[in-house]
């Protein structure tokens, strides 16, 4: 290992702006992490020479003086990222061998900002999936392990090959994408921080679409600081997508003050579900003594609408990516598998293309949307997400932000919970709501379990207010200490 | 509101998707439980809410009308399985 | 009302039309690409219009614009907020998989359209909506023989879908409405009306019923693209469904296409699919709001519409309603018109227009907006005519140089001498010499026999080389054979 891995993406730009390593010294020993990690299956393209361009590109700028906010910085890309020139798989075959011929507007943001990119990382397909085990490329394995047992876990989905990837030391941090808890899941299931901004304050431009109206770009990294830095870099309005908030972009770093005296922390009595383990439930309790300790004041809050939100996200999502998914049909890019028709051509294409989790999605989707299911289905779905907004405005009438578990349980093993879909939805009870609000939430490492595996605490804040989600994140982080590593550490071992 | 194999041969038909008999039935009992878990909406009152249409509250942005895209065939036909003289080409459609 | 006679009776059609008229912009509904006509296959196609992974629409304001106008032309509502929504279904064509439409909330609501009927009558049909929506690329099915050709110039241009109530009775009119709404696109600028071009399509809901009776079922013949194919299409569809139920059938509900070689509709033959377009609001674009100030704004700037110009015709230039309707039928046409007519004789611009002008145009195979002869050339033709600078006769032949020389009428008329003859002396001298011959034929007239007068007159003129002032001839010659 090097010491340059262990650096925050944070320190790493200060070390980078003090001169005392290059840009290529920090690029170089990332990429031997990366192909040192290349048995977790993290990465599935890495671009090396594209990197150490890069990083020569960067210490020019650095050498006049001239450094960029990202400057020499490595850092994964979700390959649900279009690259130019790059292969973008979405970890599905249908995508075999597609070269993008434009960036998203979200990586070519990182890159303006002198951001280098060391290659794509793993992911569900499509980004469907809370474990990273539905990429058609192979799943991810988590760098931690727990304690006295060396079976290998999930990392969390569907951001799974980004959260590997940083918690091993082989990116100093990674984009993800956040549809129903991709970014935040995974971040708590691998102990790193994962923020997923408000719906609309990242571009989607060029992201390969899931559910178009949950999707949302955001950062993964190992310090809330390094969030604040990395959304500064990601976000931003958007002219070409329709859905981009034109609103100002304030300096994250900026708010992260430690002071959050007299601030209300809302506290949803109804995330307190059947079933979660205890120690999440301390971890929880823990949390709001922290914040109380902080000077800021715990209220309750009502979330009525929290138990529906599951089978909501189950209509909307897949119904949504039904649609989204049509595209992949071996005409214009992408896989093809022929047929004697131009139907048989596209039933072949897609059945050969996606696996069987997309398949199903796409089936539940085509099936809510369908001819008089559409007002039981989808409709009163968007009916009931109405009303979980409304439970999130109710909420922040008497509070400014608001804390929870990030998921109900720590990461599990790779082959449990796989033969029960609802029980694999179930990872996204506490994240998924903030989607259907397109509501602001971070996840940051709070503790360990009795195995030893990281926890998370989710911060949720109002809608463009990161600013407040990441100071309150912040404190979290500064009580919580948490020093714990995976076992699994790029070059090491 | 059970969903037999029939329902999805129908559906994995509108979704371009090849199914053989034994998926169908298999997928058939897999969506017979999601359908069943999701159908828990119907418990909850929606009379007079208006349904979602945007998450965020803004109004729909229009561009100008200019031309400032196009004239890209060979990027657009670089990852095409199959083309022939400028044009993408799927397997002879009778109409 | 037209009904059609069967076996069993009388027949009536019930017909309603679904125009898709291409919006007037130089750029897509959701993307840059160019609109224009005729260029290399795929050379205007933006990764959105191809529905590249990632790829989002962003709406052309340009096209809201037009859409708002059309619906303010056929009076119907603006609505306010209107949603887009996906319209999905698999076509080689059609990129995404899904087509971004209206469905539920369209831009534009009910309306209205009136037919001029050639008896001088007039009817009323319903505008069922307005909406916006991409069309789709272009299937080549002849270009290969085991393989189709796709070329998406066309995918992604905007189009208005404009539906009729099912008020249209007859093939006549349907193509008097197709030619009324064609008329009003092009008055406002926003479609240029070009059916060969494909910027207007239309399909037929054509179904048939015993008069007054319920309401038969309807099939629909998809993409008819042009006036006299509509007209044909629904008068063969309506007699093959009145044959289907006389013989005791029944009709099925179907897509049908109409194949102009043989005049005739068949079924579509690609799979007959239960259609389930599975509509929802496409999530990539928030709900279209519209200011209403700015829908007044627009509402205030309208141009003057055919009906109005129509009955402005007929009250400023007293011209009769059909001659009035002819002209305002084109914009151009109208215009044309009102500059001849300017300061002039109104009856005889409106003669010279419809009988002379489109009589020359259509035989040249040119629009009036290409004519040869410009309005004012012709308006200056017709104030010669006023002046008695030359007869209406020599008119004819002097308009006949204007449009083979492109030169005014004046120059034409001084270069070949053509003024008209006033000096009373020429011609009761040019008379007096006929009269000297024709002793015979002047005994016949006396002795009652007045048609011969025409006789005379024609010699006269003849004489003239027929350039005389035809009532001066007239008085004169009156005065000679009095005696
Ligand atoms: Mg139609
Ligand atoms: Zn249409």
């Amino acid at each position: 290992m090097s010491a340059l891995t262990e650096l925050g993406l944070a320190e790493a730009r200060d070390g980078l702006r003090a001169k005392k390593f290059s840009a290529r010294e920090i690029t170089e020993d990332h990429i031997k992490a990366v192909e040192a990690a290349r048995p977790l299956n993290a990465y599935l393209c890495e671009t090396p020479e594209k990197a150490l361009a890069m990083a020569a590109a960067s210490d020019e700028r650095l050498a006049k003086g001239e450094g960029k906010p990202l400057d020499g910085l490595p850092l994964a890309i979700k390959d649900l990222f279009c690259t130019e020139g790059v292969p973008t798989t979405a970890g599905s075959k249908i995508l075999e061998g597609f070269k993008p011929p434009y960036e998203s507007t979200v990586t070519s943001q990182l890159w303006r900002d002198g951001a280098v990119m060391l290659g794509k990382v793993n992911l569900d397909e499509f980004a469907m999936g809370s474990a990273n085990i539905t990429s058609a490329y192979g799943h991810v394995e988590n760098p931690w392990r727990r304690k006295g047992d060396n079976h290998a876990l999930v990392p969390g989905g569907s951001s799974g090959g980004s959260a590997a990837a940083v918690a091993a030391r082989a990116a100093l941090a990674a984009t993800g994408t956040d549809t129903g808890g991709s970014i935040r899941q995974p971040a708590a299931f691998c102990g790193l921080v994962g923020l997923k901004p408000t719906y609309g304050r990242c571009s989607r431009w060029g992201v390969v679409a899931f559910a178009s109206s949950l999707d949302q770009a955001g950062p993964m990294t190992r310090s809330v600081r390094d969030a604040a830095v990395m959304l500064q870099s990601m976000a931003g309005y958007d002219p070409k997508d329709s859905t981009s908030a034109n609103v100002p972009l304030p300096n994250f770093e900026a708010a992260l003050t430690g002071d959050i005296r007299g601030m209300r922390i809302g506290i949803p009595r109804e995330y307190r579900i059947d079933g979660m383990p205890a120690e999440i439930e301390t971890l929880w309790e823990r949390g709001i003594e922290w914040l109380k300790a902080a000077g800021a004041t715990p209220v309750e809050v009502s979330l009525k609408m929290t138990e529906y939100a599951l089978p909501v996200y189950y209509i909307i999502a897949p119904a949504e990516a039904s649609s989204n998914l049509a595209r992949y049909d071996g005409e214009r890019f992408g896989k093809r598998v022929n047929g004697d028709t131009l139907d048989a051509m596209y039933e072949n294409t897609r059945a050969e293309g996606f696996g069987a989790e997309v398949r199903r999605r796409i089936l539940i989707g085509t099936y809510v949307l369908s001819a008089g299911y559409y007002d039981a289905y989808y409709l009163k779905a968007q009916k009931v997400r109405a009303l979980i907004a409304q439970d999130f405005d109710k909420a922040f009438e008497s509070c400014d932000a608001l804390l929870t578990p990030t998921a109900p349980s720590a990461a599990f093993g790779i082959g449990e919970k796989f033969d029960n879909p609802i029980q694999m939805y179930l990872n996204d009870v506490f994240t998924v709501t903030v989607n259907l609000a397109g509501l602001p939430g971070i996840s940051v490492p709070a503790g360990l379990s009795s195995e030893g595996l990281p926890l998370g605490l989710q911060v949720i804040g109002k809608a463009f207010d990161e600013e407040s989600v990441l100071r309150v994140g912040q404190v979290i982080e500064q009580a919580a200490q948490f020093t714990a590593k995976p076992a699994f550490i790029a070059g090491e071992a | 509101m059970a969903l037999d194999k029939a329902t999805v041969a129908r559906i994995a038909s509108l979704a371009r998707i090849k199914m053989g008999e034994e998926e169908q039935t298999r997928m058939a009992d897999e969506l017979n439980h999601l359908i069943t878990w999701i159908e828990q909406l119907a418990e909850v009152d929606t009379t007079g809410v208006e349904a979602m249409t945007s998450v965020v509250h803004m109004k729909n942005p229009m561009r100008e009308d200019k031309v400032t895209d196009g004239g890209i065939r060979d990027k657009l036909l670089a990852n095409a399985p199959n083309e022939a003289r400028g044009f993408f080409t799927v397997p002879k459609v009778v109409e | 009302m037209s009904l059609i006679k069967g076996e069993t009776g009388d027949w009536e059609m019930v017909i309603g039309l679904e125009v898709h008229a291409q919006v007037s912009s130089q750029s897509k509904l959701f993307s840059g690409a160019s609109t224009a006509f005729g260029s290399e296959p795929n050379t205007q196609v933006s990764l959105v219009d191809a529905a590249f992974p990632g790829m989002l629409p962003v709406i052309n304001k340009l096209c809201v614009e037009q859409a708002v106008k059309t619906g303010l032309g056929l009076e119907a509502e603006i609505n306010l907020v209107s949603i887009f929504d996906r319209k999905n279904y698999f076509y080689a064509d059609l990129p995404a998989g899904y087509q971004i439409s209206q469905y539920t909330r369209p831009v534009v609501g009910k309306g209205r359209l009136v037919l001029d009927m050639p008896d001088g009558s007039s009817r009323e049909i319903g505008i069922t909506r307005l909406h916006l929506e991409q069309d789709a690329g272009k299937s080549l099915h002849d270009q290969h023989p085991t393989q189709t050709y796709i070329d998406l110039n066309r995918s992604g241009i905007a189009l208005m879908e404009i539906v009729s109530e099912p008020d249209i009775r007859s093939s006549e009119e349907a193509a008097a409405y197709v030619k009324k709404l064609r008329s009003i696109l092009r008055y406002l600028g926003t479609c240029d009306g070009n059916m060969e071009e494909g910027s207007m399509r239309c399909d037929c809901n054509v179904s048939v019923r015993k008069p007054g009776g319920p309401l038969g079922t309807r099939c629909e013949i998809k993409n008819v693209n042009s006036m006299r194919f509509v007209m044909q299409a629904i008068d063969y569809e309506a007699r093959r469904q009145i044959e289907v139920i006389e013989e005791g059938g029944t009709i099925k509900q179907e897509t049908r296409l109409f194949d102009s070689g043989r005049g005739i509709t068949r079924p579509m033959r690609s799979k007959e699919e239960a259609h389930d377009y599975r509509y929802f609001p496409d999530p990539d674009l928030l709900p279209l709001e519209l200011d209403g100030a700015w829908v007044q704004q627009l509402r205030s700037a309208m141009p003057e519409l055919p009906d109005a110009k129509k009955a402005r015709f007929v009250s400023q230039y007293a011209l009769s309603p059909y001659d009035a309707g002819v002209l305002v039928d084109e914009l151009a046409s109208a215009n044309y018109f009102e500059t001849v007519a300017k300061g002039r004789d109104a009856k005889l611009a409106c003669n010279w227009v419809m009988g002379d002008l489109f009589g020359a145009l259509n035989k040249l195979g040119v629009d009036i907006a290409n004519s040869p002869v410009k309005a004012e050339s012709l308006g200056e033709l017709i104030s010669l005519i006023s002046d008695n600078t030359i007869s209406g006769r020599i008119a004819k032949d002097v308009f006949a140089a204007m449009l083979d020389t492109g030169k005014n009428a004046g120059a034409i008329v001084e270069e070949q001498g053509l003024r008209q003859v006033t000096d009373t002396g020429a011609i009761e001298q040019a008379i007096d010499a006929i009269l000297a011959k024709e002793g015979e034929k002047i005994a016949e007239y006396r002795s009652g026999k007045d048609k011969l007068f025409g006789f005379f007159v024609g010699q006269v003129m003849k004489a003239t080389q027929g350039k005389a002032n035809p009532a001066l001839v007239n008085d004169l010659l009156k005065k000679k054979l009095a005696g």
